[in-house]
């Protein structure tokens, strides 16, 4: 737990696992872990925009997610994201959603 | 050290349906030297208890869960027999077991299971999910599959297959329900009970992603999107660019949150971007297991490749998806087959 702010830690989340011997991972030491971070928050963004809300990193340790009206909701990791931006958009978020693909294709050129 | 147990112990799921033969491959393999430092926790589905009496076995690293079906109604008992076993371990009351096999009902769908040891607060530091090993039977495993959605489950999950009472069967029989069986899950390797000399460190090794296997092209029916009846439909992937694991990483989780019910399994190894050896990834419905480093790739062959075993999703859907979100641009996919 934070001592200043009180927040739990979460549990382990499979994309970024603690580092152990054999397991894939970015979460090694401080810089590979906050660059992993400012991708997967990029990489999330990508995505979220097309639902007008967006996601910022929170002190390394959760992410905040916020709708274009001010509305915000912490989140512990990206397996939480979703679950959260569809109670804050009030919408399914599906990447089978066929204009969702068509509009993701579209910025890959 | 030969001593001490490990620091997370492998939990074996050994699964089938009623009949197809669990009891009598544990039996096999316990005789076997390497299972001798294992556990055994036995579920069974009625008032009276028998499979462990069958297996001729019974030590104080032997478990019975009876009166229910572990994968419902005494969850919270798996969870605490599990407990035990580990507290037993580290009070020094049992033998240090280096592996815990688990034999569930054959009425069990696989997925609380393997949840309930990767998400219970205490189990997942002490134990990680080993091989799934799905039984079924040559003789009535056809119309098992037909009639029982979770014995479909539990062979789409499942890491090692075996094929049981093929001696009772025709030669023809076996073919088919093996091809049916490759059509459900491409990738796992199948051993035929009654033949084979079954490997008891094959079946049971923690490192069950190292043997991942491409599907074999033999085995799939060349269409490249085929329905069945049932609905469960396969897709494999072979994709040449290395993969952006972030974004692969956010399109799994967000695919995992609206569609995690209905992928009853995702295996595959990926060439990431950036890193030096393959990493194999493995989701059952909406549970993932660590990402895990290979050591090497199984061949020569370095394109990522991904198997999707889902119900009722549309597997040209799921690969545009794919392509779309985790490809860092244009990139080349091949299918190599789906069913």
């Amino acid at each position: 737990m934070c001592a200043l702010c009180g927040v739990l830690g979460g549990a382990e989340h499979w994309t970024d696992a603690v580092a152990r011997p054999g397991v894939f991972t970015r979460n090694t030491d401080a810089a590979s872990r906050r660059r992993e971070r400012i991708s997967q928050v990029a990489a999330a963004n990508r995505v979220l925009k097309h639902y007008r809300v967006s996601l910022a990193d929170w002190q390394g340790t959760a992410f905040v997610l916020s709708s274009a009206t001010g509305k915000t909701e912490i989140v512990d990791n990206l397996g939480h994201l979703w679950t959260a931006a569809e109670r804050l958009t009030g919408k399914p978020c599906d990447p089978l959603d066929a204009e969702l693909i068509t509009a993701m294709e579209r910025e890959l050129g | 050290m030969a001593d001490t147990s490990p620091d997370f112990t492998p939990v074996t799921l050994i699964t089938g349906f009623l009949g197809s033969g669990k009891t009598t491959l544990l039996q096999r393999l316990l005789l076997d030297p390497a299972l001798y430092d294992s556990a055994v926790l036995l579920n069974e589905f009625g008032e009276i208890g028998l499979d462990h009496h069958l297996l001729e076995r019974i030590d104080e690293k032997m478990v019975m869960l009876q009166s229910g079906c572990v994968c419902c109604s005494i969850r919270g008992e798996l969870s605490a027999a599990i407990k035990d076993l580990h507290s037993r371990r580290e009070r020094g009351l049992l033998p240090p077991f280096r592996r815990l096999v688990i034999e569930s009902t054959g009425l069990a769908d696989p997925f609380p299971i393997l949840s309930t040891v990767r998400s219970d607060p205490v189990l997942r530091h002490h134990f990680s999910l080993g091989n799934v090993i799905t039984t079924v039977d040559a003789v009535n495993g056809a119309r098992q599959l037909a009639a029982q959605p979770e014995s479909i489950k539990q062979v789409a999950v499942a890491d090692r297959l075996v094929l049981t009472k093929t001696d009772l069967t025709t030669a023809e029989a076996a073919t088919r329900l093996t091809k049916r069986l490759r059509h459900i899950n491409p990738s796992a390797p199948l051993w035929h009970a009654a033949e084979d000399n079954l490997d008891a460190d094959a079946l049971l090794s923690g490192e069950d992603h190292e043997a991942w296997q491409p599907p074999d092209s033999n085995d799939v029916v060349p269409d490249k999107h085929h329905r069945h009846a049932d609905d469960i439909r396969t897709l494999a992937l072979s994709i040449d660019e290395p993969v952006d694991w972030t974004r692969f990483g956010v399109w799994l989780t967000m695919l995992l949150n609206r569609h995690g019910a209905a992928l009853l399994r995702v295996k595959g190894i990926l060439h990431v971007a950036d890193a030096a050896t393959p990493v194999a990834v493995h989701a059952v419905q909406h549970l993932v297991h660590t990402p895990r480093h290979l050591e090497g790739w199984p061949d020569a062959d370095r394109r990522s490749r991904l198997v999707f075993i889902a119900r009722g999703l549309d597997p040209a859907v799921i690969e545009r998806s794919f392509r779309a979100f985790s490809m860092p641009q244009k990139t080349k996919l091949s299918v190599r087959g789906g069913v």
